[in-house]
């Protein structure tokens, strides 16, 4: 297969960027499409040219590391699949395929195609944990969990860190991210003491890196490489309007 | 203080507004929607059903309710307008090619369609609540306007209060009070304001088909098991109010409303007392078609 | 280089528990004197760094991934074993001990596998309060899964995804730290070298990958928990980005690494499809549960199912070979990887193969769906059935699966003692990056269990311990001022310009792949005294060639990605060497390493305990010196030296 790529050459951080169109020929329909950019990157190696920066580790969907906005779509066109699972299979021959990096304020580009994103790790730092120490846990089935609150929390647990939600909302908007974690780890019951102080000090995170609000339009949903629901997002909603209103009351959760 | 600045300051906080505001609209717009419809029912019914809305309560209390409206508009705007443009800044650079998945025309419109209906808020205000619509000299009472055109049409806003085709009395006198009836005819007189009222109705009901479900999702009373169904519920909603708004001034367009100057009395008495004002005032109108 | 495995006196049941009783301690307000770094964030070192940092010790913790989440130890997708025996199937710690060493085919230290198999209950404890979501049981009870070798339920997992929950668990122990200030992260990092004061481990060199700047990193001790080393194969399981760099300059100043040759193959990925693929996907060991190996039994039907002349639902069961169920009637299915391995490896050899290569067996739910229906097979393995259809475009509710074995997981790695510590004092290794627990093969859902346990349970005592003995009035006390750190950082400097200057003609990329197709030839799942002889003298000309005619375009003091590969390939053509050099030097099969001049009549491996019960370690002796062998004697005390057979 053959295609036009236009892909996003930024230097660093402060130079300005623009869209560099590129050919490639023969590519398998059995390849990834990070395989096809490391053809890519290989044919700029033999002309001499230096290849474009791109996120990617695992290729098996898993790691979150792969950040490309495909044709418009964070991850490409395919339904619930990362970049570097997605085949080429999926487009048409000769096709024009635009590259470009998650586009956010918090996420700046680094280069080319890869954008720092560590204001995601911040919010986890601030509250997207459950505190417990090493050595100190009771045993495993203290707590018995049904099977429907397990399986909701993993679903929510399923995110990948990736940023697809963020790249995808109008409103660059961190909520899906932020809320999937609040929602599987409120949703446990060793999540439950910490549950106000987390919803609150995670969006309050989120709000101060410069995410955006949401606007309940699902556009997060759908980039989502592991589907992971817009529900999360009213959970989310729910626990920090409660805390909230305790906090009011009890200033001290 | 700290923690109510917090919480406003915060998405989610005037998220949360944004829905409880929305809320009260809603409701509110669904009440407006009914109590119009009686226009149906002719002039009585829906003179009576103003006359109550103005008498029934105090007008201190009348004016909180009015108030306690302007506020949740207010700060409805004031939420949207503050996210917007914060969520303007979180995206400084646009993508230069971006698509769409799944987010639904209702929902990506919401802005452009809370700016106009804004807009048309203000309009109906001065139209219908303050009727100083420049060209529309229905505020005059008792004048019967000679003149009678679409841009100039006058109708005496003074009738009695009516109760099964007769005038309630109290103390003896009849109880005056504003034909509403007559005035929304009136009012839908013109073929640009008609359409401008069905366009906006017709915003009203994109802006709910997200919005209705939308404030579910901000308050968090949102799951699996009830998005889908609340998605439903706010389409449904949002072409009710759509059609049950859009209706009167269609109907009005279409002849099927028409004006009513008595304020629906049916007693020969007063068909008599009125007949000059009716007769003239009939006359014309079938002139203007 | 003198190996003393420091292990505890005692009877097997008491090693630890009296060892965590004489080791040294560190007295709480002294903790934050100590400057701990670490290196990798996995489920080892991210646990690790967690723990650590809540006892109250000055932790910096380094990865080369934009965040400590992505590191690969969350690519595990089956699950991690613990002696719970919530099932009451006869589990017990004893039995995890011995199933471990029985399946590492007795070639892993008794002490350390029984402290494993001791602290497995612990762990899953930890992750549970930690908030990882594993399966559970309608009641509210854990679930347990039986999984690749082993004959009880004791597998406790989250849905196909269980190494990404226990990283989630130990990322977010360690964001917390993080976020407290105990831990300085250091994220697109990547360790060049250690530094060594008076002999001891004292920091590290990093360069910054997104500027480029090569800075030095003092501590009063450093935990290597870098991974494994299966990318010298190429193609792999791995993330693109594992390498085995930081273990091999550590190995280069002085630790000894212990079994190179000790590769896991993992049964069950999907075949190769062309040259121009970078990685394999392993489809999770869990399928064999329900699923059935099959190729055909005649070579002219493999033949037509290749060319898609047949439909492998056509093929009758009496056309069928269902080869493990043959072989091993009591495992089945579910037989160690290593035996499953080369069992599909001698199917494809004889011609039976499928996938359009020829290196390929199916992996059949024909008849699990039949049992149990659809919907059932879709709730055990509805992820990983999507996966492989992402990925192939087949749909494996209809058309049999194809899988293939692929290097998966190595069990050689830094030789470390009972504390786990190298050769180099200071210098601890934990998780994947070292070669204790596993022996000759690693069972399946053990790896997770080994991380963990070094990362929360083990390290935390032993580098106090070592701490402790250092005195307090040492803590703190060397910083990059040393004169040591400005050496190591000229050689790390004069190396990256090197690689810059060559300006030959072949990437990077190129040389990895030429290296993965030798490695992967002579020294992959049948290895011979021939086959690695000409591999390394075939490495030895590759890397000739790699010094006189890489090219690396762009420049250091940016984000270079072909730079990061250079120097990555560089190490691993170097261990790569050393690693063909383990396999010839081992006379003997065992686990994942068989040689084929050692087996059985019936192809079995065939190990030599009088003469190789011992772990090979090597030293490093100079960049073109023949590095030296030194043997860490193993003794079974406990466990009788048995075959290991799975019929």
């Amino acid at each position: 297969m053959d295609f036009t790529l236009r892909i996003w050459r930024q230097k660093d951080s402060v130079s300005r960027g623009e869209l560099v169109e590129y050919k490639i020929h023969d590519v398998s329909e059995d390849s990834s499409f990070l395989e096809m950019l490391d053809i890519l990157s290989e044919n700029l190696v033999e002309d001499g040219k230096v290849p474009m920066a791109f996120d990617y580790d695992c290729r098996e969907g898993i790691c979150g590391m792969c950040s490309l906005t495909i044709n418009g779509i964070p991850h490409g066109p395919e339904n619930g699949t990362t970049a570097c699972q997605l085949h080429m299979r999926h487009f048409n021959d000769g096709q024009t395929i635009t590259i470009e990096p998650w586009r956010a304020k918090p996420f700046p580009v680094v280069k080319d195609l890869i954008v720092d994103r560590s204001p995601l790790d911040k919010i986890i730092q601030s509250g997207g944990f459950i505190t417990s120490r090493a050595g100190s846990a009771t045993d495993a089935n203290t707590h018995l969990i049904n099977k429907g609150t397990a399986d909701y929390a993993m679903d929510a647990a399923a995110c990948i860190g990736c940023g697809a939600c963020v790249a995808a909302c109008p409103n660059a908007s961190a909520m899906l991210f932020t809320s999937a974690k609040v929602a599987h780890m409120n949703s446990l019951p060793q999540g439950k003491p910490e549950k106000h102080r987390r919803a609150l000090a995670m969006v309050s995170t989120m709000d101060d890196e410069g995410f955006g609000g949401c606007t309940n339009i699902g556009e997060c949903e759908a980039a989502c490489p592991k589907n992971i629901s817009l529900d999360v997002i009213a959970h989310l909603n729910r626990d920090y309007s409660i805390a909230q209103v305790k906090s009011f009351f009890k200033p001290y959760v | 203080m700290s923690l109510i600045l917090s919480f406003l300051q915060s998405t989610i906080g005037r998220k949360s507004l944004m829905a409880l505001t929305g809320f009260v609209l809603v409701v509110f717009v669904m009440g407006h929607m009914l109590g119009n419809l009686q226009i149906f029912l002719g002039a009585e019914a829906i003179n009576a059903y103003a006359y109550k809305l103005h008498n029934l309560l105090p007008a201190s209390a009348l004016w909180a309710v009015r108030l306690f409206l302007i506020a949740c508009i207010a700060v409805h705007v004031w939420a949207a307008v503050t996210l917007t443009l914060d969520n303007r800044k979180a995206r400084p650079q646009n993508y230069y090619k971006k698509r769409v998945i799944q987010a639904t025309y209702s929902s990506r419109t919401m802005r452009m369609s809370g700016i106009i209906l804004l807009a048309f808020i203000f309009f109906h205000i001065a139209h219908f609540t303050v009727r100083s619509v420049p060209s529309m000299k229905y505020n005059e009472p008792g004048v019967i306007s000679k003149k009678l055109d679409a841009s100039n049409y006058s109708i005496p806003t003074e009738v009695p209060l009516v109760k099964k085709g007769e005038a309630v009395l109290k103390n003896g006198q009849k109880i005056m009070t504003f034909n509403v009836h007559d005035m929304m005819i009136a009012g839908f007189k013109s073929k640009i304001v008609s359409l401008f009222y069905i366009f906006a109705t017709g915003l009203l009901c994109l802006h709910l088909t997200h919005g209705v479900s939308s404030m579910f999702q901000s308050l968090g009373i949102r799951n699996s098991f009830w998005r889908i169904r609340l998605d439903r519920f706010a389409l449904f909603y949002g072409w009710t109010v759509f059609l049950g708004f859009a209706i009167i001034p269609i109907a009005a367009l279409a002849g099927i409303l028409t004006a009513d100057p008595s304020g629906g009395l049916t007693s020969h008495a007063q068909i008599l007392k009125n007949e000059a004002i009716a007769h003239e005032l009939y006359s014309q109108e079938l002139t203007l078609r | 280089m003198k190996l003393n495995a420091k292990i505890p006196e005692g009877p097997l049941t008491q090693k630890w528990t009296s060892h965590k009783f004489n080791m040294k301690l560190v007295n709480p307000s002294n903790r934050r004197k100590y400057n701990v770094i670490v290196v990798g964030s996995g489920l080892a070192g991210g646990a690790a760094a967690a723990s650590l940092a809540e006892q109250g010790y000055n932790v910096s913790c380094f990865c080369y991934q934009d965040s400590p989440r992505r590191a690969h130890s969350i690519a595990a997708q089956g699950g991690i074993n613990a002696s719970k025996n919530y099932q009451n199937d006869g589990d017990s710690v004893y039995r995890l001990f011995y199933d471990t060493v029985k399946g590492g085919d007795y070639r892993a230290r008794e002490a350390n596998v029984y402290r494993l198999a001791e602290l497995s209950s612990d762990i899953i404890d930890q992750c549970v309060a930690n908030g990882v979501p594993f399966a559970r049981e309608y009641g509210g009870l854990l679930a347990n899964r039986s999984f690749g070798g082993a004959q009880v339920s004791r597998t406790f997992y989250a849905r196909g995804q269980t190494g990404q929950q226990l990283l989630l668990g130990t990322y977010s122990a360690l964001s917390r730290q993080i976020g407290l200030g105990k831990v300085t992260m250091y994220n697109r990092h990547e360790m060049l070298d250690l530094v060594k004061v008076d002999n001891h481990a004292k920091g590290i060199i990093v360069r910054n990958m997104v500027t480029g700047k090569v800075t030095s990193h003092a501590a009063d001790c450093v935990v290597i928990a870098t991974g494994g080393y299966g990318n010298v194969f190429f193609l792999s399981t791995n993330a693109q980005g594992c390498n085995v760099t930081a273990a091999f300059r550590a190995h280069k100043q002085g630790a000894g690494f212990a079994n190179p040759c000790y590769t896991q193959i993992h049964p069950t990925c999907i075949p190769v499809h062309g040259d121009k693929q970078s990685k394999l996907t392993l489809m999770s060991e869990s399928l064999r549960n329900d699923g059935r190996i099959w190729v055909p039994k005649f070579a002219e039907d493999a033949a037509k199912v290749r060319d898609g002349m047949l439909d492998p639902n056509a093929l009758s069961d009496d056309k069928r070979d269902y080869f493990l169920e043959r072989k091993y009637p009591s495992f089945g299915n579910l037989a160690p990887r290593d035996i499953s391995s080369r069992a599909a490896k001698e199917a494809c050899d004889e011609g039976r193969g499928v996938a359009s290569t020829g290196l390929g067996v199916f992996l059949d739910f024909r008849d699990a769906i039949q049992r149990d229906g659809k919907k059932a097979i879709e709730e055990r393995y509805g992820n990983l059935f999507d996966m492989y259809q992402c990925i192939t475009g087949d749909n494996p509710y209809v058309t049999p699966m194809m899988i293939f074995p692929a290097v998966h997981y190595t069990m050689g790695g830094l030789w470390v003692d009972y504390n786990l510590e190298s050769t180099i004092p200071g210098m601890f290794v934990g998780g994947e990056a070292n070669f204790s627990d596993h022996g000759a093969n690693r069972l399946g859902a053990s790896a997770l269990m080994q991380g963990l346990s070094d990362g929360y349970f083990i390290l935390p005592y032993t580098v106090g311990n070592y701490l402790g003995e250092q005195g307090v009035q040492a803590a703190g006390k060397i910083t990059n001022e040393h004169p040591a750190f400005a050496e190591a950082e000229n050689r790390v400097r004069a190396r990256i310009d090197k690689l810059l200057s060559i300006n030959g003609n072949e990437s990077p990329r190129s040389f990895h792949k030429r290296l993965g197709n030798i490695i992967w030839e002579y020294c992959g799942m049948a290895r011979s005294e021939e086959g690695l002889t000409t591999a390394i003298a075939k490495i030895k000309e590759l890397r000739k060639d790699f010094w006189s005619n890489l090219r690396v375009v762009g420049e250091s003091g940016n984000i270079n990605p072909e730079l990061e590969r250079a120097g990555r390939v560089a190490d691993f053509i170097e261990f790569g060497e050393l690693m063909c050099r383990d396999a010839l030097m081992r006379e003997e099969s065992c686990g994942g390493h068989f040689r084929i001049e050692h087996q059985t009549e019936e192809g079995e491996a065939l190990r030599d305990d009088e003469n190789f019960t011992f772990t090979g370690v090597w030293e490093h002796l100079g960049d073109n010196v023949e590095p030296r062998l030194h043997k860490e004697e193993l003794i079974y005390e406990n466990v009788k030296l048995a075959t290991r057979s799975y019929k």
